[in-house]
Order: C-alpha cells, then structure tokens, then sequence
C-alpha cells in the first residue's frame, strides 16, 4: 500500500474521526459524503459536518481469527469483533488485551491506538485503532500468565450458550 | 424483451489443475459450449467472460479478448468484455449476456467464467479472497473473509440458536454430493466429526467449513427462446435473473444474520418469473463457506430465518428431500474458482432440468434456481431456469 493511501485516511484511523448529518442526525464512520438514511438523500449533500466518536463500544459479534490478514500472521490467533458504538456506528477491529475466551457478545471496550501491522521491514507501518476490554470489562480478575492461552474456549462457550 | 435460453454447457474439471493455464481451461469450456449449443463460432455476437482476480494472481488483464484470440476467433472481431464481481463475477457475467440476447442486440452469445488460483501460492491466493471485503475498513483492521463470515455465523448462533453441527452439516452434504460428481474439487466423504474437528480458520468456523481455492472454467452458451430447438432438444429458459447491491462493508448493515442483496435479488427473481420459492425443486447456492450457505436458505424464501439449521438437520434439503440443494456438490466440494462459480452453478442446474445428471440427478425437477454472492454480499445475483415443457 502506497504511504499516501494509508495517511490520508489518518484523521480517521487515529482518531476516529466520523461525520454526522445535520439533516437527521445520523452519525458515521468512516465520515460519508452523502446521508444514506434521509428520504431526500441528496439534501443531504454538503451538510455532512465532522463528528468525533467517543471510542466506547459494545461487542456484537466476535471470532477468533487463526488464518490472519496479510501483515497479522504474527499476531495470529487474534479475536476480531464488531463493536456498536454509543453514537450509532459499528466499526471492525481486534479486541486485544484479554483472554479471547473472556470476550463474548455484550463485551464492553474502548479504542486504543495501537499499531495494526507492518509492511515487511523496510515498509510503511500502519497505526489505527484497536479494542480494549473498558473499565467496567476490567472490574473482573487481571489477566495472569494464562493471557496467551488457546482460544479453544470462547467456541465451546459459544455452543453452550446458543 | 425476448425470451433467452441456455443452448449449450461446458465445464473443466476443478481442482488444482498444475498442468493446465488459465486460457486452456477457459477455452476448453467455452469450445465446450459452442459444440454442445451445436453453434457454429460464425454465428457468435459476443462474449462476457466472469473473472475476479487476473490482474493479480496472473499480472494478465484484458483477459476476454486473449480468451477469443486463442480460442481462434480473433479474427471474428467480437465484442468480449470481462465482467467482476468479487465471488459473484460469473453470474454478473451471465447477467449481462442475458441482457444482451433479450434485448435483441445479439442473437447468439457465450458467457464463460474463469480463474486460475494455483498459479500463486496459497497466501496470495487467500488474500485475493478478502479483497471481495472493503479493504480500508476491515482488511486493514485484521478481517478475513472468512472471519467476516465469521462474524455473521456467530451472531446467527446468539439470535437462533444455530448450533456447531448445523454449521458442519452442509459441508458433511456438499461433500457427499462431490463424491458423485466427476469434475468436483473434492470427491471424498467427509464426517460431521472430521467438520467440527478441523483446524479453526476463524472460529466458529474450520478448515472444513471453508470452500477451497481451484482452478477451473464454465460456459454456456444463450440465444433466443424462439429458435432454442434447432441447436438442443431441450431447451432451458432463463426465467429469471437479476443482480441486488448492499453495503460493501458488513459493519454498515442493520442486521448481520441476513445478506438483503440475496433477499432483494430473490424476491425480485420470483417475481420476474411469476413463480415462488415452493415450486423449486434444484437449486445451488453460494456455500463458501458452511454460515453462507444457512443464511442463503433463509434469504431466499427456502426456510424461516433461524431455522435452515434444523431444516437442514432434517433432511430437506437432500438429494431425496423436498428442495435439493448444491448437488454439484456446491462451492465445498465442487470448487470455488471465483469467476467461474457462477457460471457453474447455471451449468449444474442446466444438466439436473435436462435429466443429465446421472446417480446426482434431482427426479422431476423442472424450475431450478442459482445464487451466488460476492464477499459478504455486497452484491447477490439470482437466476431461475426452467425446462421448456
């Protein structure tokens, strides 16, 4: 990927930069141009204003991913998840510090901004944002040394619950 | 608009085909189609050729014309355009080959599906299957295809209460109905044991429940409904078929357990055909992996939302059952060469309506249907074909 592909979506990926639509209300990230929800979608355009998200989310689906994306193989096994955020947009990323087995649907988090992988030694390496278990995720036991135990778990208490 | 049907087949082999190039296979199956449509090449106006990933697996773009030239026809001058949709680029293909016979701008014309995975390695060739996903806002965070599909399986679990064996038991089908098909990928049995118990790729879904990578290429040839019998003595009509759009990324969506492209492309599909989800008797649908092929079910009308599990446990939709589903043996067993999947399912289903499809045949089936999808459904395209009584 070419530096500039990367840095010009930065405001975005280090800051969770979204646009809100100042017609409905609706926020999104990434920002968009044009309000897909309005009736009359294009009054929308041009009264798109930037809107910040919080980082707080609620996890609403997650996987252990163990055949990693290019550039995450060293990261692999890794949990994914899709986190609602309290402004409305659902974003895509790793949950990390925790116990794969600890995140479950409901698992609440908090952006971080970590570094997301590296093209090779000598290439560009890509920052954005990442999931932490949050405050009130943390009120449970600390991690101990089992942190970087098999994720066998969190499948086997799936199927429980289902 | 004219009435359009199917004349002529042709089908490779899928597989990991070492010995043979991308232009071979895709002019194998297109030769294939011309001969069996019993089409002289004069009579051809064009070509639509479904293709995901050229550029990158072969650094060869600009394939449609490539394909003519070796197959012979370049001096014909056609018209030949490559068509892409991620996963589903072979049936946008037949789409717009479609499009173009009904609306009377060509009478005769071939659309194929082609893609050569083994000519990159494995890695590569995995990569290529997440480019189908928005690669700025989920690639780059760590998404997989197959962990956003993922992602939808274990939301349908919380909601329904899908269990792991409902997940592996399209897989234990799809492989039992490979095993009697002679161009399949994978002609072995497999067990819901060995399903379940395969290494995870994205939990809650293993090895087994991912469709391969292969080689491989279908054609088929159309022309217009009203000469279809001086070229086959059974002609299948395209009843219908129509392509549906969603969201590029699966955070945007309002409700993961639903792909509303299929929904939409489905519903419009049956209307165009003045017929309903009952009266089909075959159908293929996009299995990627084991989740796609239960949220399929449900999408197009097949089972209740939440229930192709227990459906499929049921038996319903075996060779035997009411709706016979994937028996080419799907994307699982059959193969998943992207471009050329389309396609083959059109092909599959154009051998079960003419009775041709041997100890895989569905009995009686008159009205099937084909689905395919690209990525997580950011675009479904639906065909209905039936036999011309």
């Amino acid at each position: 990927m070419s530096i500039a592909r990367f840095w010009r979506e930065t405001p975005r990926r280090y800051n969770l930069g979204g646009s809100k639509c100042t017609s409905c209300g609706t926020v999104y990230f990434p920002p968009r141009a044009v309000c897909p929800v309005c009736t009359h979608h294009r009054q929308s355009i041009e009264k798109m204003v930037p809107f910040q998200l919080s980082g707080e989310g609620t996890v609403l689906s997650f996987t252990v991913v163990h055949d990693a994306a290019e550039g995450f193989e060293m990261q692999a096994p890794y949990v994914l998840a899709l986190v609602k955020t309290p402004e409305g947009p659902v974003l895509t990323g790793q949950v990390v510090d925790v116990r794969p087995e600890e995140v479950g649907i409901g698992f609440k988090v908090r952006a971080t901004f970590r570094k997301l992988r590296e093209e090779g030694r000598a290439g560009v390496i890509h920052y954005g944002y990442k999931f932490a278990p949050s405050e009130e995720s943390t009120a449970a036991p600390p991690l101990g040394p089992a942190a970087a135990g098999p994720p066998t778990e969190a499948a086997a208490r799936d199927r429980a619950t289902s | 608009m004219r009435e359009v049907a199917v004349l002529g087949i042709g089908q490779t082999k899928f597989g990991e085909l070492w010995d043979r190039s991308f232009r071979e296979i895709g002019i194998e199956a297109g030769l294939e189609a011309l001969v069996d449509a019993k089409l002289s090449s004069a009579d051809l106006g064009a070509l639509y050729l479904g293709n995901m990933a050229s550029g990158t697996l072969l650094d060869q773009e600009h394939i449609a014309p490539l394909i003519l030239d070796y197959a012979g026809l370049a001096g014909r001058h056609l018209p030949a355009m490559r068509v892409e949709g991620g996963g589903a680029s072979g049936a946008l293909a037949l789409h717009q080959g479609y499009l173009a016979v009904a609306s009377g701008l060509y009478d005769f014309v071939v659309v194929g599906g082609a893609e050569k995975l083994t000519d990159v390695p494995d890695s590569a060739a995995a990569g290529i299957t997440s480019s189908a996903a928005d690669h700025e806002w989920e690639v780059v965070f760590g998404a997989t295809l197959p962990g956003l599909w993922a992602l939808i399986a274990r939301r349908h679990m919380h909601l329904f209460g899908t269990t792991r064996e409902d997940l592996a038991r399209v897989a234990v089908h799809d492989h039992e109905m490979g095993s009697r098909n002679p161009n399949a990928h994978y002609r072995n049995r497999i067990s819901l044991e060995q399903v379940v118990g395969a290494s995870p790729v994205a939990e809650p879904l293993g090895m087994l429940d991912c469709a391969p990578l292969s080689d491989g290429a279908a054609a088929v040839v159309l022309g217009p409904l009203d000469v279809a019998r001086r070229h086959t003595d059974t002609p299948i009509r395209i009843a219908a078929s129509q392509v549906a759009t969603d969201t590029m990324a699966l955070q945007h969506r309002d409700d993961l357990t639903t792909l509303a492209s299929t929904v939409v492309a489905g519903r419009r599909a049956f209307e165009q055909a003045r017929r309903a989800p009952k009266d089909v008797r075959v159908a293929e649908i996009h299995d990627a992996y084991t989740i796609s092929a239960l949220l399929a079910l449900e999408d197009l009308g097949f089972a209740e939302k939440g229930r192709a599990g227990p459906d499929f446990a049921s038996g319903r939709f075996g060779l035997r059952g009411d709706l016979t589903v994937n028996p080419s043996g799907g994307l699982k067993a059959q193969g998943r060469p992207f471009g050329a999947v389309g396609v083959a399912q059109v092909v599959e289903i154009v051998r079960q309506l003419r009775g041709e499809a041997k100890d895989r045949q569905v009995p009686g089936a008159t009205l099937g249907l084909a689905h395919d999808v690209g990525g997580t459904g950011a675009t479904s395209v639906v065909h209905l074909l039936e036999r011309v009584p």
